[in-house]
């Protein structure tokens, strides 16, 4: 039984993720992004912007992208011609992480108030893995804009 | 509507250009634009200078936008500006806690520019 609810609970969680993903790119790029199943090919470089997430869910939300779709994201949000992955794309990256957990978050009457954010932290490099410690929960997603796609994934230890 | 002067607190440097191309698609006539990285950075800024407009996120590293919103009615500084939030956190809570520390809307991420229309223009006509 604790089983079932919890697969139900994950299930609600995705279907609101989708949507909030959808809701951002729209309304603050004016693009369509939709969930695609296979995972893209990851470039060498990659860039993930973290948010962490306390109280009644303790864990973390991670965006990922390559360079080349980073940028990409960067020029849509800020109408800006970018070149390279210089601190306006590690920001904006931030900052589409941040209104995706937020209003992901927001949607969830348990945690919109009960869960609190930090502000983002960004990480770049090559063959790197984030390993969330004593994570129990676990939603990883794909997503495609245009043609390029990012994953996003929430972790926690424990909801309660 | 005259031109408007407007201060944006946001530790995002994109977010506030984010915001001031959303007010300026919005029909504003922008003359100044302030930013603010931090509330500390604001307040120190209305020490200075005088705006019509103050928009804040609020969840920002050193002051955040509600302590922001308390330490401006705590030094009287621009008492008559309307100041609107724009931030991720959504829940009812926060929306009344930034009420009672003086915000006078509240605008979530992620936004359209009729949005920041709706809130913004109703403040400044009753100014």
């Amino acid at each position: 039984m604790a089983t079932s609810a919890r697969i139900s609970e994950a299930e609600v969680y995705r279907q609101h993720l989708d949507q909030t993903v959808e809701e951002v790119f729209g309304m603050m790029m004016g693009l369509p992004c939709s969930i695609v199943e296979e995972w893209p090919a990851e470039e060498r470089e990659t860039i993930s912007a973290v948010i962490g997430l306390a109280g009644a869910m303790s864990g973390a939300c991670v965006l990922r992208a390559g360079e080349s779709v980073a940028i990409r994201m960067a020029e849509h949000l800020t109408g800006m011609e970018i070149t390279g992955l210089d601190p306006t794309v590690k920001d904006a990256v931030g900052e589409v992480c941040n209104m995706i957990a937020g209003a992901w978050k927001g949607k969830l009457p348990a945690l919109a108030s009960a869960c609190m954010l930090s502000t983002p932290t960004v990480v770049t490099g090559t063959s790197y893995e984030l390993y969330p410690q004593r994570a129990e929960f676990r939603i990883e997603r794909c997503y495609q804009f245009e043609s390029c796609a990012f994953s996003f994934t929430i972790f926690s230890e424990e909801i309660r | 509507m005259n031109r408007i002067r407007t201060l944006i607190v946001d530790d995002s440097s994109v977010m506030r250009k984010i915001v001031e191309r959303a007010l300026r698609q919005a029909g504003l006539e922008l003359s100044t634009v302030l930013e603010a990285a931090s509330g500390v950075e604001a307040l120190d800024l209305l020490h200075r200078e005088q705006v019509d407009l103050i928009l804040s996120d609020i969840n920002m590293p050193h002051m955040d936008g509600l302590e922001f919103l308390r330490q401006m009615q705590a030094r009287n500084l621009a008492p008559d500006t309307p100041v609107v939030m724009i931030t991720t956190e959504s829940s009812e809570e926060h929306v009344r806690e930034a009420i009672a520390a003086g915000a006078m809307g509240y605008i979530r991420k992620p936004f359209t520019p009729e949005q920041v229309k709706d809130r913004v223009l109703p403040l400044l006509d009753a100014v």
